[in-house]
């Protein structure tokens, strides 16, 4: 559904040097990303601010015209056939409203029927489906401008899938949204998703957004893809362990080791202790603890994807200013 | 076809929006009138000095003004706010416009259309009208028809100018008002016989970029008077050519532009 190869976005921009004179230099905010998702697929693209996530976006869908490498989109070549392919993607970017500022949330619907051409009845059983499944109902007849943020963005996605698109592209679709939104879009999105009929492409900084809808994960920073893979891959290659917390009736004895683990932290005079574990399982750790201290409470505690992810980051180069 | 819908529901779009806010709009409306008004009364300043500037009088004059001020008026009306696109290209917000399936010069036309200008239109019209009026016109079928295509190309050539002159944003986001020299500075230069105007500046102006055939000659044709700077008559009939050509350069170079767009960070 979607190659990318060797893409690349390079841009000149024009950095003091002195007074008066300016000297031109090339950033790479793309530097040769290979990629290759299927029909179906939800894909996260996460990196740190910088990092390239929206630029590639933007090559994806046309926006921008790629500096070099090759890019396919349904099979379309997305800045020459801007228009085509635009017919069978959908588009949200979270800070670029595609709806009518001055009108009724509805009526930009009705507006976007005619400039995706879909015939009458397809509008309609859509349009019902996302004002069933994300609550439109109530402000519908509302000014665009008078919506709150949340309100806004379930219109937004509504939007972009009036027209049946085969590709979902979404740009921080749940930045700066309260807690009870992002959950109304994420599972809105999980079900879009669950029905394999669109390939979803999501950049996020928010990491829920990805365990909760993306088996594929991928990570870019200073323009170049630097993982590739589930999140569980992500873990086992960052070396990212889960850990076996512990509350005991007694304190643990003194130079007590668990076999396949090592001893994270002692808190408490020593009645709550923290292992990692290393090479053995979940399983053999708790029986071993088990029989060597009187355990009153425990719990087995999965690692943070924001750990792995920080520490992919700052594993990079430094942070650089290119959008 | 479909697409002809498309852009119709637009324009629906843009009128209730417009509408939205009806008192500012009709407040607008009336003002704008004013502003035509007294683009125009400037000419009428200058002959009450004068009686015979560039060896035009006043009422010779007043055609030129009037073909210049319907045609700009109309490229006005329909295209002259694509001069927001700096604003687009600085906030990043024609991201939304390029991902819908329509062409984009269009889109920002119909968004942009500033309706509040259409007093504006009736105005440039009448100044026309009163030009024809107080000139003894030799009527023919070929001055007939160029009364009603002179305006026509001229808007076509200005809605051009607008289209170039907006073009710049593409590449120099900090473009400012460069775009107005010429686009209302080429108003007040063909709204005034181009005899006036010294012969480098002419030359460039009214030859090298195509205004003189905006109104000038246009003018000269339909009063039956021969050209002092010697063209000959049939120079006024080609008007729409040039309207076309200018049209071609606005469209190439905007679409260059499209392609160079940077979009911004978000």
């Amino acid at each position: 559904m979607i190659e990318m190869r060797e893409l690349r976005k390079d841009f000149t921009v024009r950095v003091k040097a002195g007074r008066l004179r300016r000297e031109k230099r090339v950033l790479a905010a793309v530097d040769g990303v290979s990629l290759s998702i299927g029909a179906g697929e939800m894909v996260g693209y996460i990196g740190p601010n910088g990092a390239g996530k929206s630029t590639t976006l933007k090559m994806l869908t046309g926006v921008l015209s790629p500096s070099g490498g090759e890019v396919s989109v349904c099979g379309l070549r997305p800045v020459p056939q801007r228009t085509r392919l635009a017919l069978r993607i959908g588009v949200v970017f979270g800070q670029r409203s595609q709806l009518w500022w001055d009108l009724p949330l509805g009526e930009s619907f009705r507006l976007l029927r005619y400039v995706y051409r879909v015939p009458a009845a397809e509008h309609e059983a859509r349009l019902r489906r996302c004002r069933d499944l994300l609550d439109l109902d109530e402000f519908m007849d509302t000014p665009v401008r008078q919506l709150s943020l949340g309100q806004r963005m379930r219109g937004e996605l509504t939007a972009a899938l009036l027209h049946g698109p085969e590709v979902l592209f979404l740009d921080e679709p749940t930045i700066g949204l309260d807690v009870v939104s992002k959950q109304a879009v994420r599972s809105f999105l999980g079900e879009l998703g669950a029905t394999g009929d669109v390939t979803l492409v999501l950049t996020t900084h928010d990491l829920a957004d990805i365990e909760r809808l993306c088996e594929r994960l991928v990570v870019i920073d200073h323009g170049r893809v630097v993982h590739d893979g589930t999140i569980d891959d992500l873990h086992s290659r960052y070396g990212s362990r889960r850990s076996l917390v512990a509350d005991l009736d007694t304190p643990l004895p003194p130079g007590f080791a668990l076999p396949g683990a090592t001893t994270a932290s002692i808190e408490a005079d020593g009645h709550r202790v923290t292992f990692t574990l290393e090479s053995t399982t979940a399983g053999a750790a708790v029986a071993a603890l088990v029989n060597a201290a009187p355990v009153r409470d425990l719990s087995v505690v999965e690692p943070e994807i924001e750990d792995v992810v920080a520490r992919l980051y700052t594993d990079g180069r430094g942070v650089s200013g290119v959008p | 076809m479909a697409e002809l819908r498309a852009y119709a529901a637009l324009l629906g779009g843009r009128f209730r929006s417009a509408t939205a806010y009806r008192t500012s709009f009709a407040v607008e409306l009336i003002t704008n009138a004013g502003g035509t008004a007294v683009d125009v009364s400037t000419v009428f300043v200058l002959f009450h000095a004068a009686k015979v500037v560039g060896g035009f009088t006043l009422g010779e004059a007043l055609m030129m003004t009037g073909l210049t001020a319907s045609g700009f008026v109309l490229a006005d009306l329909t295209v002259g706010n694509v001069d927001q696109l700096k604003t687009y290209v600085r906030n990043g917000t024609l991201d939304a416009v390029l991902v819908r399936p329509l062409a984009v010069l269009p889109q920002l036309v119909i968004a942009d259309l500033p309706l509040r200008k259409l007093m504006r239109f009736v105005v440039g019209v009448t100044v026309l009208v009163v030009a024809v009026l107080s000139n003894d016109i030799d009527w023919t079928p070929g001055r007939a028809v160029l009364l009603v295509t002179a305006p026509l190309a001229g808007a076509v050539f200005f809605g051009a100018i607008f289209v170039l002159s907006a073009s710049l944003a593409f590449w120099w986001v900090e473009s400012g008002e460069v775009g107005a020299a010429f686009t209302y500075g080429g108003r007040d230069f063909t709204s005034y016989p181009i005899t006036v105007y010294g012969t480098w500046f002419r030359a460039v102006f009214a030859y090298g970029l195509g205004f003189g055939f905006v109104a000038y000659h246009p003018a000269l044709t339909l009063l039956g008077r021969a050209d002092p700077l010697g063209l000959p008559a049939w120079a006024g009939y080609l008007s729409p050519l040039v309207a076309l050509a200018a049209a071609g350069i606005a469209g190439i170079v905007w679409r260059t532009g499209v392609r160079h767009y940077r979009s911004t960070g978000s």
